[in-house]
């Protein structure tokens, strides 16, 4: 029997990527019956949907912003689960805790949606698993050649040498909540600093799961219930948008750094008025993005967001066919990881 | 090359003033002679080196890269000299050890031109992106990581307790790597030699008078001058015909007019404004002149189209004599006595005559001529000092016309703001189209600038590349110093000194001015 195109039972949705013989939409941008989705982030994960498949993992971090949810299916890392017609099988990406590439099985054709991934060693979660198919939809939001993330433990050092040479000054380091900040933070243990860590309050709630899930984030303390003299010379972790929110007032001349892929561009950097970037990214970058492709060997790739047009581009020089499905609702639209807002759930 | 490129990697970041004396006093300190004077050079735009050009840099990486990648990469980065250095790819082998500054100086020098880009390559293939990103700043000429020169020689005459009068002083005296300006900061060397008479002097500045402040002043202790509308100047004269012609920022502009450089063959130091011949006595007006800027070669043609003259000022210098310490009347004297024998490059400025304040406003609200900026007051009895004291020097503006026009297009800065979009083509009506009529990109704040940034992502019709084109539905009152013909701009109009000065998101698109209205305020 000869085997059932992907596009004729994967459609781009208003909602966002619907499985037409599943019955299921996986990271809906909208409420719908089924949700399967990939990982925690805002962007990915959103309340109100009837039922939701993801990891234990992923359920704990959207249970910790939306609320206790029904309705949960909880799918194991490697174990395949039916639904509908489909097989579905839920695969580490190596983006954050309990983040999970999707493998879809229908009519004889295999498709990987990989949802936000990356290839680099992360204390934090299991690796990205290789997994061979027909259809691999990707990102593409650091798909552009000016992208070769540096060593982490090498930013993470820059960080470290800085509090050297100004320990009169409180370090404030802005990271996404949910996987930048703990990875941060897991790095900087490996490398040896285990005094305190302190929190804006919106970071504890997901530390504190991450801790749960066994991620020993070591000695963590919050801000607000710390003295200003005692910050001096401190690590502080905060969201992006506290930088240069009235709450980074208390600090004592802050020194402030930005934990991000963007902080690979200057100009991106001080827009935000960032002194220390620190080039550390949970995606891939453009190298890794092309061995990813060259790795799992698609017939045709699919890309949902970033720079769809150079990876179009570069992986048509490669002989693989891709198009961008346009997807919309995702973070694309540049550097809106920076934007400030902080995820819902997650206020201070 | 690795201490300049962490040098300028950190200050690039570095907000504040203070922070950015640190750095620099830092290097001077660690970095040793020829290095740190070809990094000072680098910054104060001093560096004689045969600068890159933009196309030569674009070629080398696109024979490296996929140009379809590059031309993506370029329109996210928004900088050349960043998204080279983030392409280059890594050489794997065989890369010489990372240059020195003083050996790139040395070797840019001695290489024939049609061997340096492959010089240039052999380099990039050695350095990491920061070194890399920093020797493509220095090679094209324009740092822009916010330093100016004279900051970068404030530094060092924080670092060395120098006076920075005395910098500036000898300053055009000396060539990089400056080596006895260091030696001299170190207190390792006697201070260096003074120079000829006939250099650049820092120039005097004024500041801009406020209305409340004519009441405590004087009439008859102030003259005024006319301001005109060119370039200030200083002429630094020779009976070698070694003149030469510095601009504010004491930059030597000379090569770029032969026509006034060769004409000053005389023993002075003048201080003036550089202006275009129009009718007459009147100059023409600054577009005229900006056809003769920032040209690296003249041709004839242009110098007969666009004769350009020195309109006089001032006098610092006559046959070795320095005048700065006199009052003005005393140097006005001797400048119009000087002025009684000069070729027509040079003429001087008059004397505008007035007894009271109400009298020299009206003169002003009539001098809306071409090449009028407004008026200048001076103290009578002010020494000619260097840099911007209050008090002695006043400039007076006219009042700017405005005029209400509808956003068109808006395109992507650069550097700061390179993911704003923030440069604004804005038209007025003709009949039922729009006409673009000029560009502006300053006047807003940058809260306002987020939300026009706004605005145009919610309100974009097309897309070209870094530009969107929108929908007509902000309209922008625009400032302006003059309205001029143009026949390079479709509306037939170009307009002086355009910024936003207000945003009117009250007013309906419909509703702004047409093209008959602003035809009307052409000089």
């Amino acid at each position: 029997m000869p085997s059932v195109p992907a596009s004729n039972w994967i459609k781009v949705t208003s909602d966002g990527l619907h499985v037409v013989p599943g019955g299921f939409t996986i990271d809906p941008v909208r409420p719908v019956e089924r949700a399967v989705i990939t990982h925690g982030h805002g962007d990915h994960a959103r309340g109100g949907n009837k039922t939701v498949l993801a990891t234990a993992e992923t359920l704990g971090i959207m249970r910790e912003r939306f609320g206790p949810n029904s309705g949960t299916q909880t799918a194991a890392y490697d174990e395949p689960i039916t639904v509908g017609d489909v097989r579905v099988t839920f695969v580490p990406a190596g983006h954050v805790l309990g983040s999970a590439q999707i493998l879809l099985e229908y009519g004889g054709t295999r498709v990987v949606v990989s949802g936000d991934y990356k290839r680099r060693r992360d204390p934090t979660c299991p690796p990205f698993v290789v997994t061979p198919c027909d259809v691999f939809i990707t990102e593409a939001t650091f798909a552009l050649p000016v992208f070769c993330h540096p060593d982490d433990h090498g930013e993470i050092g820059r960080l470290l040498q800085s509090l050297k040479l100004f320990p009169e000054r409180t370090h404030l380091v802005g990271a996404y909540a949910l996987g930048k900040a703990q990875r941060v933070i897991m790095l900087l243990r490996e490398l040896g600093y285990d005094a305190p860590l302190y929190l804006h309050g919106a970071m504890l709630g997901l530390c504190e799961m991450y801790q749960r899930f066994g991620v020993d984030l070591g000695d963590l303390r919050l801000v607000s219930s710390t003295k200003p003299a005692d910050l001096v010379g401190q690590i502080v972790l905060c969201p992006p948008g506290a930088l240069a929110d009235r709450w980074s007032r208390r600090m004592h001349e802050p020194v402030s750094a930005m934990a991000s892929g963007w902080m690979r561009i200057r100009q991106r950097a001080k827009q935000r008025g960032v002194e220390l970037p620190l080039v550390i990214s949970d995606h891939a970058d453009w190298n890794e993005l092309l061995q990813t492709v060259r790795e799992v060997k698609p017939g045709e790739v699919w890309i949902t967001h970033g720079r769809e047009e150079a990876l179009a581009h570069a992986l048509g020089t490669m002989g693989v066919p891709a198009k961008a499905l346009s997807l919309v609702g995702y973070e694309d639209e540049n550097d809106d990881d920076l934007t400030g807002a902080t995820p819902p759930g997650t206020a201070a | 090359m690795k201490a300049f490129a962490a040098l300028l990697d950190h200050l690039i970041y570095q907000p504040s003033r203070n922070g950015k004396l640190r750095l620099l006093a830092d290097y001077f300190a660690t970095t040793p002679d020829p290095d740190r004077g070809y990094g000072l050079a680098a910054l104060t735009g001093t560096l004689d080196i045969p600068h890159a050009k933009p196309a030569m840099l674009r070629d080398l990486i696109m024979a490296r890269v996929d140009p379809a990648l590059f031309a993506y990469s370029y329109d996210y980065v928004g900088d050349l000299a960043e998204t080279i250095a983030l392409m280059w790819p890594s050489a794997s082998e065989n890369v010489e050890p990372a240059p020195r500054l003083g050996e790139i100086v040395a070797k840019l020098k001695a290489t024939p031109k049609a061997a340096i880009p492959a010089v240039i390559a052999g380099w990039l293939d050695g350095l990491d992106a920061t070194a890399r990103w920093a020797l493509l700043k220095v090679l094209t000429g324009g740092l822009r990581i916010g330093v100016s020169a004279r900051l970068a020689k404030t530094a060092l005459a924080q670092w060395g307790n120098l006076d920075i009068a005395d910098i500036e002083e000898l300053w055009h005296g000396h060539a990089p790597p400056y080596t006895e300006i260091f030696a001299w900061a170190e207190k390792r060397g006697p201070k260096p030699a003074a120079m000829a008479a006939n250099t650049f002097r820092p120039f005097m500045l004024s500041h801009a008078i406020e209305d409340h402040e004519f009441a405590a002043l004087e009439p008859a202790e102030f003259v005024a001058e006319w301001k005109w509308d060119g370039i200030r100047v200083q002429v630094a004269g020779s009976i070698l015909g070694q003149a030469r012609l510095f601009a504010r920022s004491g930059d030597d502009i000379s090569h770029t007019f032969p026509d006034v450089v060769g004409a000053a063959r005389f023993d002075a130091v003048l201080d003036g404004e550089l202006l275009v011949r129009g009718t007459g006595t009147n100059p023409a007006s600054f577009g005229d002149l900006q056809q003769r800027l920032n040209r690296k070669t003249v041709t004839r043609k242009m110098l007969e189209s666009y004769p350009a003259f020195v309109r006089v000022y001032d006098i610092l210098f006559v046959e070795g004599e320095d005048l700065r310490a006199l009052p003005w009347t005393e140097r006005r004297k001797r400048l119009e006595a000087f002025m009684a024998n000069v070729p027509p490059q040079f003429d001087l400025s008059p004397v505008v005559d007035f007894k009271t304040w109400d009298e020299l406003t009206t003169i002003r609200a009539s001098s809306r001529g071409a090449g009028m900026e407004g008026l200048m007051l001076k103290r009578r009895d002010a020494a000619y000092t260097g840099g911007r004291p209050k008090g002695p020097w006043f400039k007076w503006k006219r009042d700017p016309l405005t005029v209400d026009a509808v956003l068109m297009y808006a395109q992507r800065g650069h550097g700061k703001r390179s993911s704003f979009y923030s440069d604004y083509t804005f038209g007025v009506w003709s009949a039922d189209d729009l006409v673009p009529i000029g560009k502006a990109y300053f006047g807003f704040t940058d809260a306002e600038l987020k939300q026009i940034d706004s605005w145009v992502r919610n309100n974009t019709t097309e897309r070209f590349g870094p530009v969107r084109a929108v929908a007509p539905g902000l309209v922008l009152e625009v400032a302006f110093d003059a309205a001029q013909k143009s026949s390079r701009h479709k509306s037939g109009i170009a307009l002086r000194f355009p910024r936003v000065s207000r945003i009117r998101w009250d007013k309906p698109a419909a509703e702004a001015d047409n093209l008959e209205n602003v035809a009307k305020l052409v000089e």
